[in-house]
């Protein structure tokens, strides 16, 4: 017999987040805060047939077993199954209760899911991660096991299950705006991202090369990071709009004090230090025999750069190209306030209004798309760095 | 092949290489030894142009290096150094194609080139010419980059310290097998090192560098009877010097037809002096049994005679 410290205290804390946090809140209606909801009285009303008291106690026994059962791989297995399993459970119960709220009492009222849905669904997921983590697999099973383990929660909500739930309530009153709000994050997002990329490397090899661009480059970038992002905002508001004003031209082009343009500007400098950082980095830390090598064999500069330095140093910039994508998709949403526009405007409008399911509507496709970049990013990583890891 | 007509080259004002001269002969197998600071580094790298000298002037086949394209002349010449010099990112088979690529030969007479070497350095083509470099030993990696150092059929071959990173037995076996190298293909070899033992085996001619200047140049034989001074002396090891010399005598001019105990351990006839006096210390016996290549017994020798000049006639 063994034990799982790591299952064991995340399942404590989970009984703890079960029994004292509220799962959801209901409220008659939109405006006015919900009463609490636990668990356990979910647990108690039988519904359609199904037991879900039953249902739990078997997952709670299961995960028992497996705290102190062998550290076999079968048993990891087990664990991201009834992870995947109890998060579909978590989201279809939270989902019923809605509905049968809206049954019994007005269509206005609204049920919210509350602090312990999240934490609940927080530690079965890192539950899910450190499973997988523990079945020693190769990176890309590994991410699409991780995909897979989403798939019968996605499958409860994409049924209907759920309709009754404020957020989902929030996202149908929004849909509209919903789908043009994400693709506006999006091209935030890519058009601060693809100048980085254009400017920030050869800005890098630049660095790498000499000293003196190295010790004036980086205390510039380095300071950028300690402005605030609202500040930095603010900074280039004065000078657009009067760009703008002066020439015409760069006003029709959609230059403005307000909107794209400054939103995209501090978010491209904000992402320049990791994305220059890790360039340097990653070329710095090509070893010097490597290079002493390939002059002493006959390859010119150009061709050491290209065909050695750069893929060695590859893997060290998708680090940072990894980090600068995932915080300019998070600093995204603060764009929002100088009229920039994407998830961030329905963020805000909730938080201005008072309604947190707005503001969840906002924040939870921001997570989702941070998220789906790391993975993609991991991957890349993971397929470049197949031969040499 | 390569001539340093007083060479002499300088970092921040301090000689790294004071009035080198030093004449390398077509075949030869030159090794640069000395300690660190000596600048056996650098001479050997200002060969192949990776440093330039400050004054002098280096022939390459008759030639002044500068009238080459430094392209041209480094890939006329080999480069191996310690293993870490590998591309960790190609496989072994792209590693040793790196010149003769560069070079532009066509993809089957490369094909090809990579086959001979590996199976030149014992290593199956089927199984290794796919592996990266993080797969392969240090013996492995170390045996690649010679490999990659001679894919071009170079005409001189360049190595710094080549078998610095590896374990004992893995650099004796490796030496072995560059001497067998040298014997197979002819080519002129220059060889940087730290390791005496490494420089007598392997060496035609030794050249004992200090601060920058030439101490002495000589084979190895000449060097352990005759060194020049005190540093040479003690640079081989005072204490050692007579056992080193008995490893470059042969035992067979010492085989006498006394007959050695039925029961005496016997030993290879090619095997040297210093090895058959370390048989006879190992074993508590002053007579070994001397087989020939059919490991049939054909004489034997006499502690006392071993350590006595070889008698001639």
């Amino acid at each position: 017999m063994s034990f799982n410290p790591v299952l064991a205290l995340i399942n404590v804390l989970g009984l703890w987040a079960a029994l004292a946090l509220p799962l959801l809140r209901v409220a008659p209606n939109r405006l006015v805060s919900g009463d609490p909801v636990y668990l356990a009285e979910l647990l108690q009303t039988p519904s359609r047939g199904l037991f879900p008291a039953g249902w739990v106690v078997l997952i709670v026994a299961a995960m028992v077993a497996a705290i102190f059962g062998s550290a076999r791989r079968w048993v990891h297995w087990g664990v991201v199954g009834i992870a995947a399993v109890w998060m579909a459970t978590l989201v279809w119960l939270a989902g019923h209760h809605a509905s049968a709220t809206a049954l019994t009492e007005s269509p206005l009222a609204r049920t919210a899911l509350g602090a312990g849905f999240w934490s609940l669904f927080a530690l079965s997921w890192l539950l899910c991660l450190d499973a997988v983590e523990r079945l020693q697999i190769g990176f890309l099973p590994r991410m699409a096991l991780v995909a897979s383990v989403a798939v019968p929660m996605a499958s409860v909500v994409g049924l209907g299950y759920c309709d009754e739930l404020s957020i989902l309530k929030e996202y149908a009153n929004r849909s509209d705006v919903f789908a043009s709000a994400v693709l506006r994050h999006l091209q935030i997002v890519a058009t601060a991202i693809v100048p980085t990329v254009l400017l920030g490397l050869p800005l890098a090899w630049a660095a790498y090369r000499h000293a003196r661009v190295h010790s004036l480059l980086f205390p510039f970038l380095n300071l950028v990071q300690t402005i605030p992002s609202i500040a930095l905002f603010g900074l280039f508001m004065a000078p657009l709009a009067w760009m703008a004003a002066s020439y015409p031209l760069l006003g029709r082009a959609g230059i403005r004090g307000v909107g794209l343009a400054p939103a995209v500007l501090a978010l491209f400098l904000y992402s320049l230090l990791p994305v220059v950082r890790s360039a340097v980095a990653g070329l710095q830390q090509v070893p010097g025999a490597v290079k002493t090598a390939a002059r002493g064999m006959g390859m010119g500069a150009g061709a050491i750069f290209w065909r050695v330095e750069v893929p060695l140093a590859l893997p060290v910039l998708l680090l940072g190209l990894r980090a600068a994508v995932v915080q300019t998709i998070g600093l995204a949403a603060v764009t929002a306030l100088v009229g920039a526009g994407g998830l961030g405007s329905l963020m805000f409008e909730g938080l201005f209004s008072g309604a947190n399911e707005l503001v969840l509507l906002g924040v939870v496709p921001i997570v989702v798309l941070a998220v789906l970049a790391d993975g993609m990013f991991k991957a890349l990583s993971a397929v470049l760095k197949g031969p040499v890891a | 092949m390569i001539e340093f007509q007083n060479i002499s080259k300088s970092y921040d004002g301090i000689k790294a290489v004071d009035g080198l001269n030093l004449t390398i002969a077509r075949g030869e197998f030159v090794v640069l030894i000395g300690p660190s600071g000596s600048g056996k580094t650098t001479a050997l790298q200002l060969i192949n142009r990776l440093l330039d000298h400050d004054s002098g002037r280096i022939l390459f086949e008759g030639k002044e290096i500068y009238s080459f394209n430094v392209r041209d002349l480094r890939r006329r010449m080999g480069y191996a150094i310690q293993s870490v010099g590998l591309f960790p990112h190609w496989t072994v088979e792209r590693n040793i194609a790196t010149v003769p690529q560069l070079l532009g030969w066509k993809r089957s007479r490369i094909d090809q080139r990579v086959t001979e070497l590996l199976t030149l350095f014992a290593m199956d083509p089927a199984i290794f010419r796919t592996r990266y470099p993080h797969q392969l030993s240090g013996g492995q990696q170390q045996r690649v980059g010679v490999a990659r150092a001679l894919a071009a059929d170079p005409a001189v071959l360049l190595m710094d310290e080549p078998f610095g990173a590896l374990d004992p037995v893995t650099r004796a076996a490796l030496q072995l097998e560059m001497k067998r190298v040298h014997e197979v293909s002819g080519k002129t070899i220059v060889l940087v090192t730290h390791d005496i033992d490494e420089a007598l085996l392997l060496a035609s001619k030794v050249v004992v560098l200090d601060r920058g200047r030439v101490v002495q140049v000589g084979s190895p034989l000449e060097l352990l009877s005759k060194p020049a001074n005190d540093f040479v002396a003690d640079f081989i090891g005072r204490a050692d010097r007579g056992i080193k010399l008995l490893s470059l005598r042969a035992i067979e001019p010492y085989v006498g037809s006394a007959p050695a105990a039925p029961d005496a351990p016997s030993i290879a006839i090619n095997a040297t002096v210093r090895e058959a006096v370390s048989c006879m210390a190992a074993a508590g016996v002053a007579v070994l049994g001397v087989r020939n290549s059919d490991g049939r017994v054909v004489g034997s020798v006499q502690a006392a005679d071993l350590l006595l000049p070889v008698r001639h006639g």
